[in-house]
């Protein structure tokens, strides 16, 4: 691998910031603006990620143009913090891994933001709402295009507040206050890694800039790189949802759906993935921490598969299917250069399919008052034909359906998977047949069946604004695949410092002609339960399997923490409010209390007779008058 | 003249009034009392600037004058204005300023 040429910025390039700065600036603008901006607010805002779209468009077209070499461009934007001899300037690095997913960030957002207009038209909060779309997308883009940690740190931060702000955007319900304050607190966690993270950088290189630290890696101990990548690790848990970090995911459903499909779903979770292999020179020189973020990865794609196979309430069955997915980008990040650019890939794919199915999500729901309980859908696929069309080519993606999308993608992984191990290739193939499963369980109990829905219900179709982002991203989620299969690997390698193996559209290996049969009786398995001539019943049939109460409880998650981290965190809090009030405060008490009773008894002293502090006086002054002369004396 | 006399009749003018703020109830017989141990310092500062032929000790006596001057002026408006209230001139009748 050659080593990086960064060239600086020119031309078009040296206006880059401008992606950042137009949704960041109209964000300031709506807020400021407050209700004057009410019936324009949310066309202007939707007009913010085309124009950032477009320059990122332009910019790309460039790229290709130029030769590998050039493809790195640094554009330093200024001083930024100068203490010792530490220079952390604040600028921008718009290279073959940046530009991918500012384009993915741009294009999903704006469609996403359209899809917006027409499905937040009847909150009196539109404005806000969009306000803090674009500053999501303005963080967003801000982490992906820094050229240091520093910067990206900002972003990181940046996209949490916009969580954070989006998932609780219905302030008045209890659920969705309480679960924008638990994905703030979680990433909390996964923040404290990153910080660390960024502190041990300094320490190490004297730098955080990413050309900086990937020239220094090199030079570094493996147990300074393994603690490093682990922190790093760490902060990508938060963000993305694996485990151990996954439980504010599924809560952040809470959040209006075109939240759940751009921020959970296409974009902010997939930062952890990014920021794994935009660190891939520290991981190059740590075989354990590779390690870890792989392991890590395959367990998260299970449990996510898991968990979406017993959820009744269709977007939490998405949002397990996203830590899944997102569970198979880290299996990827972790096998080293041999899986960036499909980590990358399936990261690209998984952006337009899911969010094309997180929108589908939303137009059912915006056609059945709000109702997310699968069980009292069914027979959607009348009311709802566009819909339900869109659904589709997204559930044909994810599945893995040969040539689309998610075929490529997810059979590389598996692919790279088995080439590193066969522990971890068996099991992200067992997640590709229950990615299958539950997929196919949603489709049937959303679209075909008997419907279900209450009297008074009338389902029917979005309005064009709505369906129009559908088709575009369901167009996405079918040629994606087939149209950067044979470009992205060699486009992302310089860049990533990967190795990833060629492979043809029509190069059939042995563990994609595995893949394709295990993805079948998934889905036969699942016909077979829920499928023709099966009831579902409307109310959910209690269990006693273990596996289906664990899954239906989030496999736990929050009992594990409210067990390990909270009640012991409890105690602790006990404890010391006791030390205080009794050892702190008691000290304190004790003193004051001695002293006070001293007082009271000296006080008797001030009796008021004249004549008595006259002799007390001349008293003392005898005493002086003694000790002067045997002063003297001595 | 011996000096010394003038310190020893110093002195005793001194106890004679010390005695008197002690035993004596009277508001201005105190005061009074006060003043002669006044009056008694300054006979042994200028006794004492005569002994050792500087003028320091008879200095500081008009100091102690003005001071007692001063005293005078505060002291009688403050008993005037106690009489008037209270009615008494006894310093122990005076005794609400307590714990």
């Amino acid at each position: 691998m050659t080593p990086l040429e960064v060239t600086q910025a020119t031309g078009l390039f040296s206006l880059s910031w401008l992606l950042i700065a137009i949704p960041g600036v109209i964000a300031a603008l709506l807020l400021v603006a407050g209700k004057v901006s009410n019936p324009w607010g949310h066309i202007l805002a939707t007009l913010a990620p085309i124009a950032s779209f477009v320059l990122a468009l332009l910019l790309f077209l460039q790229l290709l143009g130029r030769g590998v070499g050039d493809r790195s461009v640094n554009l330093k934007l200024y001083d930024w913090i100068a203490v010792g001899n530490w220079h952390i300037e604040a600028g921008l690095q718009i290279d073959q891994l940046s530009i991918i997913f500012a384009l993915l960030i741009t294009s999903v957002g704006s469609l996403i933001h359209i899809y917006s207009i027409g499905y937040m038209a009847h909150d009196p909060n539109r404005r806000r709402f969009f306000a803090y779309l674009n500053l999501f997308i303005a963080a967003m883009l801000l982490l992906v295009l820094a050229n240091n940690y520093f910067a990206l740190f900002v972003g990181w931060e940046g996209v949490g507040l916009a969580s954070y702000l989006l998932i609780g955007f219905w302030q008045d319900r209890p659920t969705a206050a309480t679960a924008a304050k638990k994905a703030f607190v979680v990433n909390r966690v996964g923040d404290l890694g990153m910080s660390v993270g960024i502190a041990f950088m300094l320490y190490l290189f004297g730098s955080v800039q990413f050309s900086d630290v990937n020239a220094g890696a090199a030079n570094m101990t493996f147990t300074q790189a393994t603690i490093l990548g682990l922190l790093l690790l760490l902060g990508a848990c938060g963000k993305s949802a694996q485990v151990p970090l996954q439980s504010w995911l599924l809560d952040a459903m809470e959040g209006p759906t075109p939240v759940s499909a751009l921020i959970h779903a296409a974009t902010m979770v997939t930062a952890g993935v990014y920021l794994i292999v935009r660190s891939h020179a520290i991981f190059a020189q740590t075989e354990t921490a590779a390690l870890v973020v792989s392991i890590i990865g395959t367990v998260t794609l299970l449990a996510g598969a898991w968990i979406g196979c017993s959820k009744d309430d269709i977007k939490k069955v998405l949002a397990g299917s996203t830590m899944s997915q997102i569970g198979y980008m880290m299996l990827a990040a972790g096998i080293g250069p041999a899986g960036y650019a499909f980590a990358i890939f399936h990261l690209v794919n998984h952006g337009f399919f899911k969010a094309n199915m997180f929108l589908g999500a939303g137009s059912v729901m915006h056609a059945t008052d709000d109702d997310v309980n699968m069980r009292h859908y069914g027979a959607l696929r009348k009311a709802l034909p566009i819909t339900f069309v869109t659904f589709g080519m997204g559930y044909l993606a994810i599945i893995g359906f040969p040539f689309l999308s998610g075929y490529f993608s997810k059979d590389h992984i598996v692919e790279a998977a088995f080439d590193r191990s066969w522990i971890l290739g068996v099991l992200a193939l067992i997640g590709a047949g229950v990615t299958a499963f539950y997929m196919t369980r949603l489709m049937i109990m959303t679209w075909f069946g008997r419907d279900r829905y209450a009297d008074g219900v009338h389902p029917h179709e979005s309005p064009l604004i709505m369906t129009v982002p559908l088709i575009l991203l369901a167009i996405g989620s079918v040629f994606a695949g087939l149209l950067l299969n044979d470009w992205i690997g060699g486009w992302l390698d310089p860049a990533v410092g990967g190795q990833s193996g060629h492979s043809g559209i029509f190069d059939f290996s042995l563990i994609g002609g595995i893949t394709l049969p295990v993805v079948a009786i998934g889905v036969v398995i699942a016909i077979l339960i829920f499928g023709r001539g099966r009831q579902i019943p409307v109310e959910q049939p209690a269990s006693r399997s273990p596996f289906t109460l664990a899954g239906r409880n989030d496999l736990y998650g929050d009992a594990i923490n409210e067990a390990v981290f909270m009640r012991p965190g409890i105690g602790l809090v006990e404890g010391v409010t006791k030390t205080d009030t009794g050892g702190v405060d008691g000290a304190i008490l004790g003193v004051s209390g001695i002293i006070a009773g001293v007082g009271a008894r000296l006080r008797r002293w001030q009796s008021g007779f004249v004549r008595s502090y006259a002799l007390t006086m001349i008293a003392g002054a005898f005493l002086v008058g003694i000790v002067v002369v045997l002063g003297r004396l001595a | 003249m011996d000096p010394q006399a003038y310190i020893v009749m110093s002195a005793i003018l001194f106890s004679i009034a010390l005695l008197g703020v002690m035993i004596r109830r009277n508001v201005l017989i105190v005061f009074m009392c006060i003043e002669l141990m006044l009056n008694a310092s300054n006979l042994a500062l200028v006794t004492f600037s005569r002994m050792h032929g500087s003028l320091d000790g008879q200095i500081a006596a008009f100091f102690v004058m003005v001071v007692a001057a001063a005293e005078v002026v505060v002291g009688l408006a403050i008993i005037v204005t106690i009489y008037r209230t209270r009615r008494s001139a006894s310093v122990d009748d005076a005794n609400l300023l307590k714990f």
